[in-house]
């Protein structure tokens, strides 16, 4: 089986896999880092989103072939220390932006894709449009979009 | 997926020799086409040869009266173009409409022209600025390339470089989203560049992108949406499905072809 090395979350991983391994099994599966999730066959719900080399992507339609030399960051990786949360998961708790829990890894990714592209300061218009990859099936985005806002505030700080 | 082996050459010409030495492998690009179909077990390749480390396939040129476009170029890059946005707008419109940020992150001009969805975007700026697309051996014209759907002029073994927009004085791109799935349940992208009109139209037609002769006709005494005022064109060759009627698409065409006008006259 190929081997791939890269780097995720900082540390540098290395895994023989099988060529068809998509990056997101090869998150799941071979590191154990299964806080990034699958909600689709048909690349369109989010829940699997990572930052490549910090730009966010579906991590269900890349292979983690392709990552040979990339640097990844999931949702394990963006919290300052162990007890502390990123600002932005910080916002989408004190909103209530989650229920099941199942989409937010993927908001987050994209809500921080959102910041580095947009700013810090975010409208409720442009929010929705940008969030227009990940699909939620608790909330009715509504406090969703509310967390995006105040954590992209909360980030500028 | 079913296994297949995979290849990752660092020039395109590489990637030409080992599509020539493995039948039945597929180019890679953004795979965001590839990708799920291959999911789906609905394509089988023996190999994939990746063109993500091909950096003599990515870029933005302006090239005298031309935009050149490196087949491996994201649609997001592209939309954010500087020189794209400064010399021909209505062209940025086409791909900051496709998919979601994260498809737009990925996913390329060479992959969305090769695949030729009847319902993708680009064919559409393609066929509606009068785009050459380059390939490893030769340059074929958008009017030649497109030939139905899910198919293009395209030989085995034959790689898109690069695509080239000549730019045109006005143009822009209006699309009616299919609200669940974001493809264009119909697109129309209208230019004028001298007197070379052109009305080109995605998602409608039952053989994929097309012109619209009689717009362009009406259009040449002025390039206006009050030129083409009420016209239609008919329902029939138009695509019909769950998600709209021939009838409902043809009536599209007509009121999204205004307002692109009304947008390239702006
Ligand atoms: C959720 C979602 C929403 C989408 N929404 C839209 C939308 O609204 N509008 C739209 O237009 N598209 C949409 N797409 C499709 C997207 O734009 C794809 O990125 C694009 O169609 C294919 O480009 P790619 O680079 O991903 O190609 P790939 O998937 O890598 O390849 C597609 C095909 O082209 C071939 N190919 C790739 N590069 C070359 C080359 N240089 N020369 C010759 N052959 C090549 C491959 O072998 C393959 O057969 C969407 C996709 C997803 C997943
Ligand atoms: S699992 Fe990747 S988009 Fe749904
Ligand atoms: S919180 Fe349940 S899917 Fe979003």
């Amino acid at each position: 089986m190929p081997k791939v090395s890269m780097t995720v979350n900082g540390k540098p991983v290395t895994g023989n896999i099988e060529e068809r391994t998509l990056l997101v099994q090869f998150l799941r599966e071979n590191l154990r880092l299964t806080g990034t999730h699958v909600g689709c066959d048909t690349s369109q719900c989010g829940a699997c989103v990572v930052h490549v080399n910090g730009i966010a992507m579906k991590s269900c339609t890349l292979l983690a072939l392709q990552m040979e030399g990339a640097s990844i960051t999931t949702i394990e990786g963006i919290a300052p220390s162990p007890t502390e949360l990123h600002p932005m998961q910080e916002a989408f708790r004190e909103n209530h932006g989650l229920q099941c829990g199942y989409c937010t890894p993927g908001m987050i990714m994209s809500a921080l894709d959102i910041v580095r592209r947009k700013g810090h300061d975010l409208d409720e218009h442009t929010i929705r449009e940008e969030l227009d990859g990940n699909i939620c099936r608790c909330t009715g985005y509504h406090n969703i979009v509310k967390a995006v806002a105040a954590g992209a505030r909360a980030m500028a700080k | 997926m079913y296994s297949f082996s995979y290849f990752r050459p660092t020039t395109a010409r590489q990637a030409a020799n080992l599509l020539a030495k493995h039948p039945d492998a597929k180019l890679l690009a953004g795979g965001h086409s590839l990708i799920p179909v291959m999911k789906q077990r609905l394509a089988q390749p023996s190999a994939l040869i990746d063109l993500n480390a091909c950096e003599d396939l990515a870029g933005i040129e302006l090239k005298g009266r031309s935009i050149v476009i490196g087949a491996l170029t994201r649609h997001a890059d592209v939309a954010n173009s500087q020189v794209v946005k400064d010399a021909l707008p209505g062209l940025a419109m086409v791909p900051g409409a496709i998919g979601d940020p994260q498809v737009r992150n990925r996913g390329t001009i060479g992959g969305s022209i090769a695949n030729n969805d009847p319902n993708a975007d680009y064919p559409a700026a393609c066929l509606g600025l009068g785009a050459t697309i380059v390939t490893n051996k030769r340059r074929i014209a958008a009017d030649d390339f497109f030939t139905g759907m899910f198919s293009t002029a395209l030989e085995e073994n034959e790689i898109i470089t690069k695509v080239m927009f000549p730019i045109a004085k006005k143009a822009a791109y209006e699309k009616f989203k299919h609200p669940a799935s974001g493809f264009a349940l119909v697109g129309v992208f209208v230019s004028k560049r001298g007197s070379d009109i052109r009305v080109a139209v995605t998602g409608a037609g039952s053989n994929g992108v097309f012109r619209v002769k009689s717009f362009e006709e009406a259009l040449k005494k002025r390039f206006s949406p009050k030129s083409i005022e009420g016209m239609t064109i008919p329902a029939s060759g138009m695509n019909s499905d769950i998600h709209a009627s021939a009838e409902y698409r043809a009536h599209l065409v007509g009121v999204l072809a205004r307002r692109a006008l009304a947008k390239a006259t702006a």
